[in-house]
C-alpha cells in the first residue's frame, strides 16, 4: 500500500500542478472573448495527441505494476513465503533490456539529425536487443520450471512468473508498435516529423519499461525487502 | 467586466478549417456496424448498456419475489438466488452504469461539447466499443455453461467464489473474471480516448474553465476510472490464475469437501484491498458523471447561471483524488487494524464537504431562478433528493462504529441502492430526455415523461426507503432465507411483499420511457436546433441531428463560458458560448 502511496503522490502532484497551470483559478464568468493569455505563443506547438496518450497510458501501467508490487510485499508477509532461486540469465537480460533502450535513444537523436540510415540501424538493433530480452526471460522460467519451482507451489514462485509475465506482455505490445514504426523508416527517405513522433513514443516507452525492469528486479532479487519492511513498520 | 486585452468590437478571426482525415464510412455496415464515429459508438455503448441493464433489472425481481415469498416460486432456489444477486451487482455497476456514463454520453456529449469533430483516435474507439461487447456476451454466455453464472455475490471474494457449494465455481467465476478483465481492456482504449480528447481536440477560445461541467464530470471519472481499474485488473488475472493454474496468491490452506487442497497461504484480505482499490472509486466513477450533467440540466432549466462554477470544478476534482483513498471502509468487519479504520473513516468522512459544497451550489442555483419543471429538471431535481439521502446514510457508514452493527444488512443496501443505484439511473433518465432532441431532431413527449418521473422517483423511495428499517432491524442481505429468526417481527415479511409488488410495478413502468423513446424516434414534434434555449456548444451545430463531422466547414469559436443565462440586455435570455461578443455587452 504504501507503493500505492507513492505512485498516488506522484500522479496527483503532476496532475495537480498542470491544473494549476491551466487556469483553474480563474473565473470564467468575467471573461468575454478569446482569453489572450491562453494563446500559445508563437512558433510552439501543443504535443501531438499520441504523445499524451502514451503519458497517460504510461500512468495506467504505471498504476498496474505498482498494485502488482504493493500486492508483492502485502502476500510477502506470510510464512509461507520462499523466494525462488534467481536465475543468472536475468542480468544478462536486464544488460540487453538496457541495451535496447539505448539504442532506441540513439534512434531519437538520429531521427532528429534526420539521419534515416542511422534510425534504421538503431531501431532494428533495439528490437533485436528486445526480443532476445523476451527469449532470455523464457530461458529463465525455463530454468525455474526445470527446478520444479511451479507457480503453484508457491506464491512467490507465481509472483515471479506473474511479474516478468506481465512486464513482457507489455514489451510485446511495444515491438508492436516498433515493427510499425520500423516499417515506415524502411518505405522513407527522409525522416518526417511524424516519424521522429514516432520513434520517440518508441523511445519512451522503452525506458519506462526498462525503470519498471529494474525496480522489479530488484524486488525479486532481494534488494527491495528492507524497502517491504518498512511499508509493514509504517503500516501496523 | 471583460477581459482588458481583447477588444471588444472585434471579434477574433474564426478558427482556421483543421485540416483533419476524417473517417467516411462507405457502406452499410462502416456507417452502421463497425462505425468510427463517436456518436454512433455511444448510442452502441448506450443501447447496449440498456439492454444489459434491462436484464439485470429481471434479475432484481428474481431476488425481489424470493424475499418476499420465500420459496413459493418453483424456479427460484438458492443457486438461482445467488446468481441473480451476483449478476445484477456486476451487471447494473459495470456493465450497466460505468458504460453508459462514460461510452455513452461521454462520446456523444464530449466531442460536441468541447467543439472537436470527432474523438481524437475514433478507432481505438471502435476496438474500444467491441471488446466492451466481447466482454458483455462473455458474461452473458455464463448462463448457457455447465453450472451456470457465479453466486460468488460482485464482490467476488475469494475463497469461496472459486470453491465448490458456490454456483457457478466451474464456468461461472472464470467467463466472469475473464469478461471483466476484457471490459477494463476496452474501457483503457475508451478512457484514454476521453481524456486525450478533452487535453487536445479542445476548439478555439474553450479554456478548460469554460468546458460545461458535464465534461469535467466524464473527464474526472475517466482519469479515475484508468487508475482504478488496473485494481480490478490485477485482482481478476490474479484469482484467475487461483482458480485456474492454482496458484495462492488469495486461497489460504483449506479443506473442502473433506479434501485438503493444495492452496497454502493465501490472503483473502489481499483481494479484498485489490477489489475495494477499485471497488470504492467506481462509485465515483458514476457520480461524478451523474453530478456534472446534473449542474447542466439546472442550470439550463433553471435559466440561471451555474453556482459557484470554480467551486463545482474544485469539488469534483477534490471527490476525485479523495475517493482514491477511501475503500478501506468497505472493510470495517476484516478485522483490521483500528487504526487503519480510524483513517479511513476520517478520508471518507472528509469527501462530504465537497460533496455537500456541490449539493448547496446546485441549490443555490434553484434560489431565484426561473425553474422550468420540464421532464429532464423533474429528474434533476429528483436526483438531488435522493442522492442527499443516501448521502446522509453515507454518513452513518463512514464512522466505524456504527456501520459494525449495520455490516451486511439491508440498511447498506439502501444506502448504495439510493447513492449509487437509483440517483445515477433518474440523471440517466433526465440526460435522455434533455439531449434526445439534439441526437434524433424529435422531442419526447412531456406528459409520458411525467408520469414516467413520477412513477421512478415515488416508487423508489416505496422500494429503498423501508429497507432502512428492515436493515435496522437487523435483517441481514444476501440470505436467500431467513428461517426461524427470533429478532425478525413477522411485519418485516409483510413490509418485504409490499417492497417486492411496488419493485415488480415500477420496474414494468419503465415500459412507459421505452414507449416514449420509440414513438418520439417516429413521431416526435420536430425540435429544431436548441429547444431547451441552452448555452453550451452541443445545440449550436449547423444541423440537428449533428452531421459527420460535427460542425460543417468551421470549427465554433467559444467567447464565453457555458452558462450566460438570463444575460441582461442580451436579445434573448442566453447568449450562446460561440456568440461573438457585442459591445457594450456585460457578462452574466
Amino acid at each position: 500500500m504504501s507503493v500505492m502511496g507513492l505512485f498516488f503522490i506522484f500522479v496527483f502532484s503532476v496532475a495537480i500542478l498542470w491544473l494549476a497551470r491551466q487556469g483553474v483559478m480563474e473565473s470564467p464568468w468575467l471573461e468575454e472573448g478569446e482569453v489572450a493569455h491562453y494563446r500559445r505563443a508563437a512558433g510552439t506547438e501543443p504535443p501531438p495527441a499520441t504523445k499524451v496518450a502514451l503519458a497517460i497510458f504510461l500512468a495506467v501501467a504505471g498504476c498496474l505494476f505498482s498494485l502488482l508490487a504493493a500486492a508483492f510485499f502485502m502476500r510477502g508477509d506470510a510464512p509461507d513465503w520462499q523466494m525462488p532461486p534467481i536465475p543468472g540469465v536475468l542480468w544478462f537480460n536486464t544488460f540487453l533490456l538496457a541495451a535496447s533502450s539505448v539504442a532506441l535513444q540513439v534512434a531519437l537523436v538520429a531521427a532528429r539529425r534526420s539521419d534515416v540510415e542511422r534510425v534504421k540501424t538503431a531501431l532494428l538493433i533495439g528490437a533485436a536487443t528486445a526480443g532476445f530480452f523476451l527469449i532470455g526471460q523464457m530461458w529463465a522460467w525455463r530454468e525455474l520450471i526445470e527446478l520444479k519451482f511451479f507457480a503453484s507451489s508457491n506464491a512467490a514462485n507465481a509472483f515471479f512468473y506473474l511479474l516478468t509475465g506481465v512486464h513482457a506482455l507489455h514489451l510485446i505490445g511495444g515491438l508492436v508498435a516498433l515493427a510499425r514504426t520500423t516499417d515506415k523508416v524502411r518505405n522513407a527517405a527522409c525522416v518526417t516529423k511524424e516519424l521522429t513522433t514516432s520513434v520517440e513514443l518508441c523511445a519512451i516507452y522503452w525506458h519506462f519499461l526498462l525503470f519498471v525492469w529494474l525496480l522489479m528486479f530488484a524486488m525479486l532479487i532481494g534488494w527491495a525487502d528492507g524497502f517491504g519492511v518498512i511499508c509493514r513498520r509504517l503500516l501496523s | 467586466m471583460t477581459d482588458a486585452s481583447v477588444p471588444q468590437n472585434v471579434a477574433p478571426p474564426p478558427a482556421e478549417v483543421e485540416d483533419v482525415e476524417l473517417y467516411h464510412a462507405h457502406s452499410w455496415i462502416t456507417k452502421y456496424v463497425f462505425c468510427q464515429d463517436a456518436k454512433v459508438i455511444a448510442i452502441q455503448y448506450a443501447g447496449t448498456a440498456i439492454t444489459v441493464g434491462i436484464l439485470a433489472l429481471v434479475l432484481s425481481w428474481v431476488i425481489r419475489l424470493q424475499l418476499a415469498f420465500p420459496g413459493a416460486i418453483p424456479f427460484i432456489d438458492a443457486q438461482v438466488y445467488y446468481q441473480s444477486v451476483t449478476m445484477h451487482g456486476m451487471i447494473m455497476v459495470v456493465y450497466m452504469l460505468t458504460a453508459i456514463f462514460l461510452g455513452g454520453f461521454g462520446n456523444y456529449l464530449i466531442p460536441l461539447m468541447v467543439g472537436a469533430r470527432d474523438m481524437v483516435f475514433p478507432y481505438v474507439n471502435m476496438l474500444s466499443y467491441w471488446v466492451y461487447l466481447i466482454a458483455t456476451l462473455v458474461l452473458v454466455a455464463s448462463y448457457f455453461f455447465p453450472g451456470g453464472p457465479t453466486g460468488a455475490g460482485w464482490t467476488l471474494y475469494p475463497p469461496q467464489s472459486i470453491l465448490t457449494g458456490t454456483p457457478g465455481h466451474e464456468w461461472g467465476i472464470i467467463l466472469m473474471l475473464v469478461s471483466l478483465v476484457l471490459f477494463i481492456v476496452g474501457f483503457t482504449m475508451g478512457g484514454l480516448n476521453y481524456i486525450v480528447t478533452v487535453l487536445q481536440a479542445r476548439t478555439r477560445g474553450m479554456t478548460l474553465m469554460r468546458m460545461p461541467l458535464t465534461v469535467w464530470g466524464i473527464f474526472a471519472a475517466a482519469v479515475m476510472a484508468l487508475l482504478a481499474f488496473p485494481g480490478l485488473f490485477v485482482a481478476g488475472v490474479m484469482l484467475l490464475l487461483d482458480r485456474t493454474l492454482g496458484t495462492s496468491f488469495f486461497v489460504p490452506s483449506i479443506v473442502e469437501l473433506g479434501e485438503h487442497k493444495e492452496y497454502v497461504g493465501g490472503s483473502p484480505i489481499l483481494f479484498q484491498h485489490l477489489f475495494w482499490f477499485f471497488g470504492h472509486p467506481e462509485v465515483y466513477i458514476v457520480a461524478l458523471p451523474a453530478f456534472g450533467i446534473v449542474s447542466d440540466l439546472i442550470s439550463v432549466h433553471a435559466r440561471k447561471n451555474i453556482f459557484g462554477y470554480r467551486m463545482m470544478v474544485w469539488a469534483i476534482i477534490a471527490i476525485g483524488v479523495l475517493s482514491m483513498v477511501v475503500w478501506g471502509h468497505h472493510m470495517y468487519v476484516s478485522g483490521m487494524d483500528p487504526w487503519f479504520g480510524f483513517f479511513f473513516a476520517v478520508t471518507t468522512l472528509a469527501i462530504a464537504v465537497p460533496t455537500a459544497l456541490k449539493v448547496y451550489n446546485w441549490v443555490l442555483t434553484l434560489w431565484h431562478a426561473d425553474i422550468h419543471f420540464t421532464t429532464p429538471m423533474l429528474f434533476a431535481l429528483g436526483f438531488l433528493v435522493t442522492f442527499v439521502n443516501g448521502g446522509i446514510t453515507g454518513l452513518y457508514l463512514g464512522n466505524v462504529i456504527v456501520d459494525v452493527p449495520l455490516s451486511a444488512t439491508l440498511f447498506v443496501v439502501a444506502h448504495f441502492h439510493m447513492v449509487m443505484g437509483i440517483a445515477p439511473v433518474l440523471v440517466i433518465f433526465g440526460a435522455i430526455y434533455h439531449w434526445f432532441p439534439k441526437i434524433t431532431g424529435r422531442m419526447m413527449d412531456e406528459r409520458l415523461g411525467k408520469i414516467h418521473f413520477w412513477i421512478t422517483f415515488l416508487g423508489a423511495y416505496a422500494i429503498f426507503f423501508p429497507m432502512h428499517y428492515l436493515g435496522v432491524l437487523g435483517m441481514p442481505r444476501r440470505f436467500y432465507e431467513m428461517g426461524e429468526t427470533a429478532f425478525v417481527p413477522a411485519s418485516a415479511a409483510t413490509l418485504n411483499i409490499v417492497i417486492t409488488i411496488i419493485a415488480l410495478a415500477v420496474g414494468f413502468a419503465q415500459a412507459i420511457f421505452f414507449y416514449n423513446l420509440f414513438k418520439s424516434l417516429k413521431y416526435g414534434a420536430p425540435a429544431g436546433g436548441n429547444p431547451w434555449r441552452a448555452a453550451s456548444l452541443e445545440w449550436q451545430t449547423p444541423e440537428t441531428p449533428p452531421g459527420h463531422g460535427n460542425w460543417g466547414k468551421q470549427l465554433p469559436v467559444v467567447y464565453r463560458w457555458p452558462y450566460a443565462y438570463s444575460v441582461p440586455g442580451a436579445p434573448e435570455d442566453y447568449l450562446p458560448q460561440n456568440a461573438p461578443p457585442v459591445r457594450g455587452e456585460r457578462s452574466p
